[in-house]
């Protein structure tokens, strides 16, 4: 694992087209080190794990601020349980209200980073998880 | 507007200022910073004076409100003839749900309305589609067929109110949809009123709710143009929007640079399909950003007006005094507000929808401080539309046309976002033009650099915002949130359905093969959308049988 870079796959499923913050937390993530794929906009819940498994990535950072986590999040969850893959550490950021969070955390997303967050946070907790 | 002895004098006295006076003071009192700069990360002076606007020429670059380059304002007596048009976007759920929201507000005082759509909607999927599921009335109210629109405006004459839709790929259908709204209110588009956004280019720079490739998508923008000019006179037809731009992280001078650089594009192509370029200018409005740094911002605002209206006329040549004004509506920074102590963002929003007036805006929406949390409550709205109230009424900035005029600072910084934006339009003409630039990913690498920065100066503490990386509280979970029905998707599928087993399908089919005829050659569209429409074709039948001709965008990724 040392001289292996962390892989992580930035998605942004549904139809949400803010993508600002999923951009600059790549970049960040880049700048720390990794090796980040994004996704691009409109990815459904099928095409990120995909993508995920192709790429062979240790982290998929999901980015949404139109609301539809609630639906979205828990489908993801579900195909990778499908797909059988329980090593890739998913978590998550947008406009999620801190209600909505004890329930993803449940479904298996290790994180959730609201507005306001600090990349460097980020980068410190990916690092720390995936070791 | 000083003669070059009296700048002189000022000068030489100045210098004595600082030797005698200030360096004095520098010596017990250092400033708080060795650099000062604006929002743009351009330095700021100490102090401004003659000497920096020494070509300042008043006829040639201020001029009289309502006149020529129309940089104190479009109109000569701006705010003390009327106020901006108050204009809350809203729009969540069902039509019925919104409806009552916009009744709500014209009750409150509100003046125009100001069309959320979701996000199924404006990509011009119906509600059933796959990519609808959990999308449905999240972001705004879904709209599948003039069923939905006949409910969104129940019990509003639209001959009374202004509307504003925020819909851009598929614009041409829910324009349709109003007018046949109207239509049955027994009002002629003649005397409909408002804007649809309409603006495709700033969805591939910035927002991300395209369909369409660019060809296209210009066709059916310019058939809007030319269907408007004909038959809806009081209609804007575009919204050239550097609100997204800004949102997705640009600075001031980029926002405006992009933004012409936009409105420059459109009005290439329509001239292109031979139509005049004073029959369409006058009916084009632009749409501005208003951020946290309140002087940068009111010198943007009168520094695109008077760089538009130079466009216009030097450029293309433009003749009627309408096609020269750069009218816009504002929206305050949502980019801005903070999740942490959400009431600080009414005071920003304040101080955001003041740069805004005192720039002379047509129409403003203020944020409502829980917007980075969840889609605003109803008495957060309210809050929002008070604090409008509360500059027009209360202020006193609304008194006198453009109050800032001849600061020194405010004409350095009016001509320095000039200039600089200039700069960029230029470098976008050499590239080729906008689309080239969107395509080879030049405009939104820009955007994505300058809002890396922005949010490694925040972190780096050399940007402090309040509350997030000083004064921080600890804060319990903000209570009162507006929840979206999680029926609604649900309750939209059955409605479709419903229509779909009630209409008159054999019309339908037929209408929507004459539209497939009619995008495969070169006619206006318009009109037999409006067709398409009345008939109770969905939006996304139509968008369907326009997807398979025109192809679908692939936006190009650069990090």
């Amino acid at each position: 694992m040392e001289n292996k870079k962390i892989r992580v796959l930035i998605a942004k499923p549904g139809l949400d087209g803010h993508d600002r913050g999923a951009k600059v937390i790549a970049r960040a993530l880049r700048d720390a080190g990794m090796e980040v794929i994004y996704t691009g906009l409109r990815q459904t819940p099928e095409q990120i794990v995909e993508t995920a498994i192709q790429e062979d990535v240790n982290v998929i950072g999901l980015s949404i601020l139109s609301g539809a986590h609630t639906h979205l999040f828990p489908r993801i969850m579900e195909i990778l349980k499908e797909e059988n893959v329980d090593d890739i550490i998913v978590i998550g950021g947008g406009v999620i209200p801190v209600e909505d969070i004890p329930e993803l955390k449940k479904i298996g997303i290790t994180a959730i980073f609201t507005p306001g967050s600090d990349t460097r946070d980020i980068v410190k907790f990916i690092k720390e998880k995936v070791k | 507007m000083f003669d070059k002895e009296e700048i002189n004098k000022i000068k030489k006295q100045k210098r004595e200022w600082e030797k005698n006076t200030l360096n004095k003071t520098l010596d017990r009192f250092p400033e708080r910073k060795e650099l000062f700069v604006t929002g743009s990360g351009k330095e700021i002076e100490r102090l401004y004076c003659p000497e920096n606007i020494p070509e300042l020429d008043y006829d040639k670059d201020l001029n009289f409100p309502g006149q020529y380059p129309y940089t104190r304002g479009v109109q000569p007596t701006m705010y003390r003839g009327r106020f901006w048009t108050m204009r809350q976007y809203a729009g969540f759920g069902t039509a019925e749900e919104s409806n009552q929201r916009y009744k709500y507000l014209l009750e409150q005082g509100q003046t125009g309305l100001s069309v959320a759509f979701d996000l199924p909607t404006q990509i011009g999927y119906d509600s059933d589609h796959n990519m609808s599921l959990g999308e449905v009335g999240k972001v705004g109210v879904a709209i599948d067929s003039l069923k939905d629109m006949e409910l969104l405006f129940s019990g509003i004459p639209l001959d009374k109110v202004s509307t504003s839709m925020t819909i851009n790929a598929p614009a041409s259908v829910l324009l349709a949809m109003y007018i046949a709204v109207a239509e049955k209110q027994g009002v002629t588009p003649d005397k409909l009123n408002g804007t649809i956004q309409n603006d495709i280019l700033k969805e591939y720079i910035a927002r991300g709710t395209y369909i369409f490739p660019p060809k296209p998508s210009m066709r059916l923008i310019t058939n809007i143009f030319e269907f408007c000019f004909k038959e809806m006179p009081r209609w804007n037809t575009i919204s050239i929007s550097g609100y997204h731009i800004r949102e997705a992280g640009s600075t001031a001078i980029q926002e405006v640079a992009f933004t012409l650089a936009d409105g420059i594009a459109y009005v290439d192509a329509a001239i292109k399909i031979g139509l005049k370029v004073d029959d369409f200018a006058p009916r084009l409005s632009f749409f501005f950003n208003a951020h946290n740094d309140l002087l940068e911002e009111v010198a943007k605002f009168r520094a695109a007006r008077r760089l538009w209206a130079k466009i216009m006329k030097e450029r293309f040549g433009a003749k009627n005094k309408k096609s020269l004004m750069l009218r816009f509506h504002t929206q305050t920074a949502g980019c801005t507000l903070t999740a942490q102590q959400p009431d600080n963002n009414i005071v920003r929003v304040t101080i955001q929808a003041l740069s805004a007036v005192l720039g002379g805006t047509q129409s403003l929406h203020t944020n409502s401080r829980d917007e980075a949390l969840a889609l605003p409550a109803e008495k957060s709205v309210r809050i929002a539309l008070r604090t409008q109230q509360v500059i027009a009424y209360e202020s006193g900035v609304t008194e006198t046309v453009d109050p800032l005029a001849g600061s020194y600072y405010i004409e350095k910084l009016t001509n320095e976002i000039e200039k600089q934006a200039s700069e960029y339009i230029e470098k976008i003409d050499n590239l080729g033009g906008v689309s080239y630039a969107i395509e080879k990913g030049f405009i939104q690498q820009e955007i994505q650099n300058s809002a890396y920065k922005y949010q490694k100066n925040i972190e780096e503490n050399s940007q402090v915002v309040v509350g997030v990386n000083k004064f921080k509280i600890k804060e319990g979970a903000p209570k009162g949130l507006l929840r979206v029905n999680p029926k609604v998707g649900r309750q939209q599928v059955e409605k479709l359905a419903k229509l779909k087993s009630e209409r008159n399908n054999g019309k339908v089919k037929g209408n929507l093969e004459l539209l497939k005829k009619a995008a495969n050659t070169e006619i206006n569209l318009m009109p037999i959308i409006l067709e398409c429409v009345k008939s109770y074709a969905t939006l996304g039948e139509i968008c369907d049988v326009l997807r398979n001709i025109f192809g679908e965008y692939k936006e190009s990724v650069k990090l």
